[in-house]
C-alpha cells in the first residue's frame, strides 16, 4: 500500500541543507562544530524512525513533485524495507563518523570542511536509496561520485590522497555513465522512469531485446561503484583518505551503493542466466581474490580495504544466485558487515592516531597497552572471521549454505569449494588483524607511545561492537523484522523463502565448510611468514601502473586530437565549420523530398536591375580591395544603403530606416576604431590558401542562393495572420512591426535590449581594463600626427551639424512617436538621436560635445531596461501576463484624437537602451583617442572665425 | 525578383566567408558584417517577397499585407549584429594595441600545452 508523506521530502533535503552549518558553526570551535553538525543527522533520523512503523507493516511511503513532468522527470521520493535499512545505516553510521572524527581530525585539519562534505556526501548516498526516479537516483549516483572525491582527496598536501581522489572518481564516474545508459533503457522499455513502475513490469523487462544491453550497463556502474573484479584497485587507493572517511565510505555506504542497486533492481533483472553467470562469478572471483589480497597487506587500511573488497564480492555473489533466500541472506550481511567492518576501521584509526603507524610490521603486544581498543578490535574481527557468537558468523553459515547448494555450469561443487577458500581466506586476515596488532610480545619500537584513546573515540567503536554480539547471540529478535521487510522489499514481494536466524542449525554442509575454514586459516596464519615471501617475490600485476599508464595513453589520444583541430587558428576552425556546415546542410537537402513551386516569380524593374548591379558590384569591390581597408569600409556603406533600399522596395519600410541608421553607425565605429589599427592587409596567405577559401566560400554562397531562391518560390503556413489581424485590436498599432516587438514578442525585444546594454558595457569594461594597463603607455608613445587632419574641425561643418541637429531631434522624437502606427519606433529613434549627437562629436571633437551634454551613457542604459521592465511588471499588477500592453485613445482639444498605450513607455525603455548604448560604445573608443594625444579643444572650432584677418595675420 | 534576392544573398554569403577565413581582424570583422548582411536579408526572405504590401494596416478598407513577422525579427538582429560588430571591433583593437599586430591566428600552437605538461 502506498502512503503519501512529506516527510521524505524533508528528510531527503536535511543533508543538504545542514552542509551550511558546519562551515559557519566552525568560528565557534571545533566541539559546537560537531554538534551542530550531528542536528540535521539526528533531526533525519527521528523523521525516518517516525516513517518506520508504517514501513515495517509492508506499507511504502511516496512523495512526488512534479519537476519535468515533459521528460518523466520527478521528484519523486519513496521509502519500503531496503530503503528504510539503508537510509538507516547512513544516517545511523553518519552519526557515529560524526563523533569519531571530532576526536580523530587533528587541529591543522580544516574541520567544518570536512563535515560540509561528510553531509554532501551523506545527502547524495540518502537519496539514492530513497529516490523513487531513476533520473534523479542518477543524479545522486554521481552526487555520490563527486562528494566521495572532495572526501578522499581531503588530505590535499598528500599525492595519494589526491591519486586516490582521482581514480576514485575516474572508475566510479564512468560507471555511473555506463548506468545512466542502461537506465535509460529501462525506461524507454517500461515508458516511465519511476521506479515504482519499472519495479512491477520485471517480465517485460526480462523479455526485451534490449535486457542484455540495460543489464550490462547497470552492472558496470554497479560493479564499479562496488569496487567488483576487475574495478576493484580503486578502493585500496582511496584509503588514503582520513580514516573517518573509509569508515563511512568504504564500509557502509559509498561501495554499498552498487550492493544497494542490485539489490534494488533485483526483482526486475535477476533469474535469468546472464545475471547468474555476470554477476555471480563477478562476487565470486572478487570474494576470493580480494580475501587473498588481504592476506598479504601489511598496512592495516590497506588490509581492511581488500577485506571490504571480498565481503562486497560475498554480497554481490549472494544476489547473483537469483533465489530468493540468498537474497534474503544477502540483505542479513549487509547489516553485519555493516557492523563489523565500520568499528574494524575506526580501530585501525585509533591505532593508527595511537601509535603513529599502521604497518602491522611494526605494530604487535598492543593489548596491554590499549585493552579498550583491543577488546573492541577482537570482537569485530571474530565477527569478520566468522566465529559463532558474534554475528559475522551467522550470515557466513547461511552463505556457505547457499554456495553449497549453488552448481555453476557442469560443477556442482565449484561455488562450493571456492566460497569455502573466500571463507578460510577470511579467518586467516581476521585472525592476522588480531594477532599481528594486539597479541604477541609489548616492543619498545612503536613510533609513538601507545594507550587508550579518550572515550569520545572509542564510543562509536564500542557501541558498534556491542551490536555485533548482541546480533550474533539473539539475531531473529533484534534485527528479524529489518530484515524481513528490507528482503521482501528485495525479493519484490511475493511469498517470501523460509529461513531462521539463529546460530544452530544442526549438521549441515555449511558447518563442515566452516569448520574447514576456520582451522584452514588458523594453518594458513601459522604459515604467514614463508607464504609472505613467496607472495612478495610472485610478480603481480599492479593496477595503478596500468590505470596510470592507461589514463596517460588516453590524455595523449585526446590532447592530439585537440590540437589538431583546435590548434589556435581561428581561421581553421572557421574552415572547419563552413564545410561542416556545408557537408550536414547538403544531407539535409538530399534527404527531404523537394515539393514543387507554388508561387509565381516577382518581376524585376529595370532600376531593381540597376540597383541589383550596384549592390554586387560593391559586394566583390569590397573582398577585392580588402587590403586597402579604407577603400573596403566606404564601400562597406555602398552595400548597407544598397540594402536599405532593397527593403524599401520589398515592402519593409521599417527594415529600411533602421538599416540605413545602423549602417551610419557602423561606419563611424569602424573608422574610428581604423584610426588605430594598420591601413593596409599585408598579403600573407598564399595562393593554395586563397583557392581553398575561395572554394569554399564559392559553395557556401551558392548553396544559401539556392536555398534562398527554392523557398522563396514555395508558401508556407505562417502565424503571421493572427499579428495582423490582432495588431489593432489587441495591440493599438497600425504598424504591426512594431505591435510585434513591443507587444506580441515584447519579452524578446527585453531581452535583445538587454544584449545591445551589456554588449555597450563589456566595450566599456574592455577599454577600462586596457587603458589602465601597459597599452596606455605604448600608445602615448606612438605618434598618430602624421595622419592627422590639419583643419580637424572644419567652419562647414561645424556650422551645418549645429543647424541639423535640432532637426536631427525632432525627426528623432517624431519618429518614436509615431512608431506606434507607422514605420518607427524605439530603435530607429534611438540610432537618429545618436548620429545627432555623433554629427557633434565628427564636427567638433568629442571633449568639447562631451563637456555640453549632461547624461550618463551608463545610467541611460540602466534606465531603459528599468523602464521597459517595469512597464511589463505594471501589466502584472493588473493581474495580466507579464508585459501585457494596455491602450487608451485620448481627446485634448486642439490637438487631434491621439492615442496613449504602455507600449510606448516600453519603446521608450528601448530607445533609451539603444542610445545609451551606442553612445557608450563611441565614447569608449574616443578615450583612446585621448591616450593617444589627441587634444581637448575649448573651443568649437580650431580658429575662431570671428577675429579679423588682421589680428589672424599677427598671430 | 526573386533571382536578384538569392543571388544578393549568395553573393554577400559567398564575400562574407572569404573574407572570414582571412588572416587578419580587420578582414574578419567586415566579413562578419557581411555574414550578418546575409543571414539577415535571407531571414527577410523567408517571409516571401512582397512589393507595395508594407505591414501597416490601412485605414482605408481592405489591403494585403506582407508577412510582419521576420521583419520584427531582423529589426532586432539588424540592431544586436551592430553590438556584435562594435564589440568584435573592440577587442580586435585591444588585442592589436596589446600584441602588436592584428593577426587572428595563435602564432605557436604547440606553446600552451607544452607548458601544461611541464606543469603537472
Amino acid at each position: 500500500m502506498f502512503i503519501e508523506h512529506g516527510f521524505l521530502m524533508v528528510i531527503a533535503a536535511l543533508p543538504f541543507v545542514g552542509a551550511l552549518i558546519p562551515g559557519l558553526m566552525i568560528r565557534a570551535g571545533r566541539t559546537a562544530c560537531a554538534s551542530f553538525t550531528a542536528l540535521p543527522t539526528v533531526f533525519a533520523l527521528v523523521l525516518l524512525a517516525m516513517l518506520a512503523p508504517e514501513v515495517m507493516q509492508g506499507n511504502v511511503i511516496r512523495y512526488e513533485v512534479e519537476w519535468l513532468p515533459q521528460l518523466g522527470l520527478s521528484a519523486a521520493f519513496f521509502l519500503d524495507g531496503l530503503g528504510l535499512l539503508f537510509a538507516g545505516m547512513i544516517l545511523g553510521v553518519g552519526l557515529l563518523i560524526t563523533l569519531y572524527a571530532r576526536f580523530y581530525l587533528s587541529a591543522e585539519d580544516p574541520m567544518g570542511q570536512f563535515y560540509t562534505y561528510l553531509l554532501l556526501f551523506q545527502g547524495a548516498m540518502l537519496g539514492i536509496v530513497i529516490s523513487d526516479n531513476v533520473l534523479l537516483l542518477l543524479i545522486f549516483w554521481e552526487l555520490t561520485s563527486l562528494s566521495s572525491f572532495l572526501l578522499i582527496g581531503y588530505w590535499k598536501h598528500l599525492p595519494e590522497g589526491r591519486q586516490g581522489a582521482r581514480m576514485a572518481l575516474a572508475v566510479t564516474g564512468a560507471g555511473g555513465l555506463a548506468m545512466i545508459g542502461g537506465m535509460l533503457i529501462l525506461g524507454q522499455i517500461v515508458g516511465s522512469y519511476n521506479l515504482t513502475d519499472i519495479l512491477t513490469e520485471g517480465e517485460a523487462i526480462r523479455a526485451s531485446e534490449w535486457y542484455l544491453p540495460a543489464l550490462i550497463l547497470i552492472l558496470l556502474g554497479a560493479f564499479t561503484k562496488s569496487a567488483q573484479f576487475p574495478f576493484h584497485f580503486w578502493l585500496p587507493h582511496a584509503m588514503a583518505a582520513p580514516t573517518p572517511v573509509s569508515a563511512y565510505l568504504h564500509s557502509a555506504t559509498m561501495v554499498k551503493a552498487g550492493v544497494f542497486l542490485m539489490a534494488r533492481m533485483w526483482p526486475v533483472l535477476a533469474g535469468t542466466d546472464a545475471w547468474f553467470y555476470l554477476v555471480a562469478t563477478t562476487g565470486l572471483i572478487t570474494m576470493v581474490l580480494g580475501a587473498l589480497i588481504a592476506l598479504f597487506k601489511d598496512d592495516l587500511k590497506a588490509l581492511l580495504a581488500f577485506s571490504t573488497v571480498s565481503h562486497l564480492g560475498l554480497l554481490t555473489m549472494l544476489l547473483g544466485f537469483g533465489t530468493k533466500l540468498a537474497a534474503v541472506v544477502a540483505v542479513f550481511h549487509i547489516i553485519n558487515h555493516l557492523t563489523f567492518k565500520a568499528a574494524l576501521f575506526m580501530t585501525a584509526g585509533i591505532v593508527d592516531h595511537e601509535t603513529h603507524t599502521r604497518d602491522i610490521k611494526r605494530l604487535g603486544g598492543l593489548r596491554h597497552l590499549m585493552p579498550v581498543t583491543f577488546l573492541i578490535g577482537t570482537v569485530a574481527a571474530l565477527s569478520m572471521a566468522g566465529i559463532p557468537l558474534f554475528n559475522g558468523f551467522l550470515s557466513k553459515e547461511m552463505m556457505l549454505e547457499e554456495a553449497a547448494h549453488t552448481s555453476w555450469g557442469n560443477s556442482p561443487h565449484a561455488v562450493a569449494v571456492l566460497a569455502t577458500l573466500g571463507a578460510l581466506l577470511s579467518v586467516a586476515y581476521s585472525f592476522r588483524f588480531i594477532g599481528h596488532v594486539f597479541l604477541g610480545p609489548v616492543r619498545d619500537d612503536y613510533p609513538a607511545k601507545p594507550h587508550d584513546p579518550p572515550f569520545g573515540m572509542w564510543a562509536a567503536p564500542a557501541l558498534l561492537a556491542a551490536c555485533v554480539v548482541i546480533i550474533g547471540i539473539v539475531p531473529a529478535a533484534v534485527v528479524g523484522p529489518l530484515v524481513a521487510v528490507a528482503g521482501g522489499a528485495v525479493i519484490g514481494g511475493g511469498e517470501m523463502p523460509y529461513y531462521s536466524l539463529k546460530i544452530w542449525h544442526g549438521v549441515t554442509p555449511a558447518l563442515y565448510m566452516s569448520g574447514i575454514a576456520v582451522v584452514g586459516g588458523l594453518v594458513l596464519l601459522a604459515l604467514h611468514r614463508p607464504l609472505d615471501r613467496v607472495w612478495n617475490v610472485l610478480p603481480r600485476p599492479e593496477a595503478k601502473t596500468i590505470f596510470d599508464a592507461l589514463i596517460e595513453r588516453v590524455a595523449a589520444l585526446s590532447r592530439g586530437i585537440t590540437e589538431t583541430l583546435h590548434n589556435g587558428a581561428i581561421s581553421r576552425y572557421l574552415a572547419i565549420f563552413f564545410v561542416t556546415t556545408l557537408i550536414v546542410g547538403y544531407a539535409a537537402w538530399a534527404g527531404g523530398g523537394l515539393t514543387m513551386a507554388t508561387r509565381s516569380v516577382l518581376p524585376v524593374p529595370p532600376a531593381v536591375a540597376i540597383g541589383w548591379v550596384l549592390l554586387v558590384a560593391a559586394i566583390l569591390s569590397v573582398t577585392f580591395t580588402h587590403r586597402r581597408r579604407f577603400l573596403s569600409l566606404v564601400l562597406l556603406g555602398v552595400v548597407g544603403l544598397m540594402l536599405s533600399a532593397g527593403f524599401v522596395y520589398l515592402s519593409a519600410p521599417d527594415l529600411a530606416l533602421t538599416q540605413i541608421s545602423v549602417e551610419t553607425v557602423t561606419i563611424m565605429l569602424l573608422l574610428l576604431a581604423l584610426h588605430f589599427l594598420p591601413k593596409e592587409t599585408p598579403a600573407e596567405s598564399g595562393a593554395a590558401l586563397r583557392m581553398r577559401d575561395g572554394a569554399i566560400a564559392a559553395v557556401s554562397g551558392l548553396a544559401v542562393a539556392a536555398l534562398a531562391y527554392t523557398f522563396m518560390l514555395r508558401d508556407v503556413d505562417t502565424i503571421s495572420d493572427y499579428h495582423l489581424a490582432n495588431s489593432y485590436e489587441g495591440g493599438g498599432g497600425t504598424n504591426v512591426v512594431n505591435v510585434i516587438l513591443v507587444d506580441f514578442r515584447g519579452y524578446d525585444t527585453y531581452g535583445e535590449i538587454i544584449v545591445l546594454g551589456i554588449a555597450g558595457l563589456v566595450i566599456f569594461a574592455l577599454m577600462e581594463t586596457l587603458l589602465n594597463g601597459p597599452v596606455a603607455r605604448r600608445l602615448r608613445e606612438t605618434d598618430y600626427s602624421h595622419d592627422r587632419s590639419r583643419d580637424r574641425h572644419p567652419l562647414m561643418m561645424v556650422v551645418a551639424t549645429r543647424v541639423m541637429m535640432p532637426i536631427a531631434f525632432m525627426v528623432g522624437i517624431y519618429i518614436f512617436l509615431r512608431g506606434h502606427n507607422e514605420p518607427g519606433g524605439g530603435f530607429v529613434a534611438g540610432l537618429v538621436i545618436s548620429i545627432a549627437l555623433l554629427m557633434q562629436y565628427m564636427a567638433s571633437g568629442f571633449a568639447w560635445t562631451q563637456a555640453r551634454q549632461r547624461f550618463e551613457y551608463h545610467a541611460m542604459i540602466g534606465f531603459g531596461v528599468v523602464i521597459a521592465g517595469l512597464t511589463g511588471a505594471g501589466a502584472m499588477l493588473g493581474g495580466l501576463p507579464f508585459l501585457t500592453s494596455g491602450f487608451d485613445y485620448f481627446h485634448i482639444p486642439p490637438i487631434e484624437e491621439f492615442e496613449l498605450a504602455t507600449a510606448m513607455a516600453f519603446d521608450l525603455g528601448v530607445f533609451l537602451v539603444v542610445f545609451g548604448a551606442v553612445m557608450l560604445m563611441l565614447y569608449s573608443l574616443s578615450r583612446i583617442a585621448r591616450f593617444a594625444g589627441e587634444t581637448v579643444n575649448r573651443e568649437p572650432m580650431d580658429y575662431d572665425p570671428t577675429d579679423k584677418v588682421e589680428n589672424r595675420k599677427e598671430m | 525578383m526573386e533571382v536578384v534576392v538569392a543571388s544578393s544573398i549568395g553573393v554577400l554569403t559567398g564575400c562574407g566567408v572569404y573574407l572570414v577565413l582571412r588572416l587578419r581582424a580587420f578582414p574578419v570583422i567586415l566579413g562578419l558584417a557581411m555574414l550578418s548582411y546575409a543571414v539577415n536579408v535571407f531571414l527577410f526572405a523567408s517571409g516571401r517577397l512582397a512589393v507595395n504590401m508594407p505591414p501597416v494596416l490601412s485605414k482605408y478598407g481592405e489591403a494585403a499585407y506582407t508577412d510582419p513577422l521576420p521583419q520584427a525579427l531582423v529589426l532586432t538582429a539588424i540592431v544586436i549584429s551592430f553590438g556584435m560588430t562594435a564589440v568584435l571591433v573592440m577587442v580586435a583593437l585591444a588585442a592589436y594595441l596589446e600584441a602588436g599586430n592584428d593577426r587572428v591566428n595563435i602564432d605557436s600552437p604547440a606553446n600552451g600545452a607544452a607548458d601544461e605538461k611541464a606543469g603537472s
